[in-house]
């Protein structure tokens, strides 16, 4: 049985502003899922609906089987960490930690035994009486963390609790949430527009716009098979790059594309005939286009601007589109400048393929992605 | 001549300290003046001296016992209690609603609000006394706890919903993900953070009760209800024509240091309370 599942999830602010439409979603104990999107695709307003702070406007939330719709928050057992943290300011750690406790009832010593357990996880001890003013930015993110677990809830939801930090601190305290999942082994679901947080600390990654999921699967996945242009291009740092062509033959094992320069590509991507003399977009990563010699090469561009990052360059080149420059990453340092013309090779083997409609025509190399 | 900054700095010191000076005696002076004349008697009364020159405690002794201001002291001060009790409790649990329930409406409810402050007393005097008189309470302490309470409501109102608005949201919704319920979250979580607001909004209801005349003169009659502004205009002297100047500002002395107490005390507070913004949290 799932422990969280969503089925038809609907959310309506008024006739013309719906923000989650029809949304289905099961996951499992124990897992971290996170949920990506730019801003504004509804992910904060689905974990409130998860939490029970928003209503939900039609379809049916179930946690452990049990229809939770109408449930309260901590009815629905349920822990949250807020994006600002929202510690109560006239409260010292202890007391920000022990509320929930108090408010169900429990007993002193079964409070305190809590409180002091969840300050161990968090190393928090030598702060258990100070006030949340006098404390640091990623220290008041601990305890607003030891306040949702010290309630031992059943589901975490985690509100882009990172956007605060600066990013020493953002990948210090990824690691601490990766630990604590491991060591809790609770079910959380993390809500975040930062794909690398996404990668780096999920299960499973749910992909958001618009009120849609895009995609749902492992961060592997939706890397190699995205399904569709937007998760190709939210996911990976920098973006995949498209390249506009044309459908010239599809075909089941192959199929041939043209580019703007009019050079031909055959790709081991499968078509259906109807698609044939379609606009399509190649798309491939930054880490696979090969560059060098102009001679040999597909294409040949302009580069704009290079970008040192000690460990890798990035080359920006020109394809006539000022705004979105293809992106060649070149794992060692580049003497290349910017002026230069160079040549660049599409593999066929890491190349994707979109139709008109942005979504993914089925790849059959079963390549794993090297560098 | 040009100065240099020091000498700058000097110039502007002195003259906010020059200025402050001079407000400073422009209000207090009337206050030091009372306290002067009720150590006096007699002819004494009418020289202009402005440092004391006797010190005649029989005027205090005579306000408080002989004239009987201690019972109107204990009367205002439980008129003023009650009445800052009250408002707190009301205007605490309305400006929960009018600043953080979304309800149709709103807007107009805290306008009208604000609209009754805009009576002159003296307008609604008989409307008042009708009230009074149809609930009973006429020539007791609850027509005074009444009335004060309704023109207290709307300054105490506006200024506990300004400052609610300034709470973030989060911190309500943390409270109802701990499993707070409305009254908790108002009592525990909200009243505590608003500490400086409603300090400052309890003390200036409290003056406003303490020192009101018009409502207390026209619906009390008898001298054991009466409270303490109309019992000072009340004493009287030896003839028609004196005026015990020095018993009653003894009575004034006696009556005004337990406000200038209070905001002593306060008024760190009362200053937070006012000009505070939102809470980090």
């Amino acid at each position: 049985m799932s422990h969280l599942r969503l089925e038809k999830l609907n959310k309506r602010y008024s006739e013309h502003a719906q923000v989650i439409k029809s949304l289905d979603l099961q996951v499992n104990s124990g897992e971290f899922i996170v949920i990506v999107g730019p801003s504004g695709c509804g992910k904060s307003t689905l974990l409130r609906m998860i939490a029970g702070l928003e209503d939900i406007s039609a379809g049916s939330m179930y946690i452990d089987g049990t229809y939770v719709n109408d449930d309260t928050p901590s009815e629905r057992g349920i822990g949250m960490v807020f994006q600002s943290y929202a510690l109560y300011p006239h409260m010292s750690v202890y007391q920000n930690m022990a509320f929930g406790l108090e408010l169900a009832g429990k007993s002193k010593e079964e409070i305190d035994a809590k409180v002091q357990n969840s300050a161990r996880i968090l190393q928090l001890e030598p702060l258990l009486q100070r006030r949340p003013k006098d404390l640091s930015g990623g220290q008041r993110q601990r305890v607003a963390i030891g306040r949702a677990i010290a309630r031992e809830p059943k589901l975490f939801l985690f509100d882009e609790p990172l956007s605060n930090l600066d990013a020493a601190l953002r990948v210090q305290m990824r690691m601490e949430i990766a630990n604590l999942h491991k060591r809790l082994g609770s079910t959380i679901i993390y809500v975040t527009h930062d794909q690398v947080e996404a990668m780096t600390l999920a299960d499973r990654i749910v992909v958001l716009n618009k009120g849609n999921i895009e995609q749902v699967g492992t961060p592997l996945e939706l890397y190699d098979h995205p399904a569709n242009e937007f998760v190709a291009q939210f996911i990976g740092s920098p973006k995949m790059n498209l390249i506009p062509a044309s459908l010239v033959q599809a075909g089941d094992t192959e199929s041939v594309v043209r580019l703007d320069n009019g050079k031909q590509l055959v790709l081991p991507i499968s078509t259906p005939r109807h698609a044939e003399g379609q606009s399509v977009n190649l798309g491939i990563r930054p880490e696979h286009i090969l560059w060098g010699n102009v001679q040999e090469s597909q294409y040949q561009a302009n580069v704009m601007f290079v970008e040192h990052m000690g460990n890798e360059t990035y080359l920006y080149l020109d394809n006539g589109n000022a705004s979105e420059p293809w992106v060649v990453r070149n794992a060692e340092r580049s003497v290349i400048s910017a002026g230069q013309t160079v040549g660049v090779q599409l593999p066929v083997e890491h190349c994707y393929l979109f139709d008109g409609d942005g979504n993914a025509f089925q790849r059959l190399s079963s390549t794993q992605n090297k560098h | 001549m040009k100065l240099t900054r020091r000498q700058r700095h000097i110039t502007h010191q002195t003259l906010i300290y020059a200025a402050a000076a001079l407000v400073s005696v422009i209000c207090v002076f009337p206050f030091y003046n009372a306290i002067l004349t009720s150590l006096r008697t007699g002819q004494e009364l009418f020289l202009t001296n402005y440092l004391p020159t006797s010190f005649h405690w029989e005027n205090y002794v005579n306000a408080l016992m002989v004239n009987g201001i201690a019972r109107s002291l204990l009367n205002s001060f439980i008129v003023a209690s009650v009445t800052v009790g009250i408002c707190l409790l009301v205007s605490i649990t309305a400006a929960f609603a009018l600043a953080r329930i979304k309800f149709k409406g709103r807007k107009y409810i805290l306008f009208t609000i604000l609209c009754v402050s805009m009576f002159p007393q003296v307008a609604v005097l008989s409307g008042m006394f009708e009230l009074v008189r149809f609930l009973g309470l006429y020539d007791s302490l609850g027509a005074l706890i009444l009335s004060y309470t309704t023109f207290s409501l709307p300054f105490t109102v506006w200024v506990l919903t300004t400052f609610m608005k300034s709470l973030p949201v989060e911190l309500e919704e943390a409270a109802i993900v701990d499993g707070a319920g409305l009254w908790v979250i108002i009592s525990r979580i909200f009243a505590p953070i608003m500490g400086p607001s409603l300090v400052t909004t309890g003390l200036l209801a409290f003056i406003g009760a303490w020192n009101e005349f018009m409502f207390a003169l026209t619906f009390i009659i008898s001298n054991e209800q009466r409270t303490v502004p109309v019992a000072i205009g009340m004493l009287q002297g030896a003839s028609q024509f004196e005026l015990p100047w020095g018993n009653i500002m003894a009575a004034s002395v006696v009556v005004t240091l337990p406000i200038i107490v209070m905001v002593l005390i306060f008024q760190k507070r009362i200053v937070s309370g006012l000009t505070s913004g939102a809470v980090k949290g």
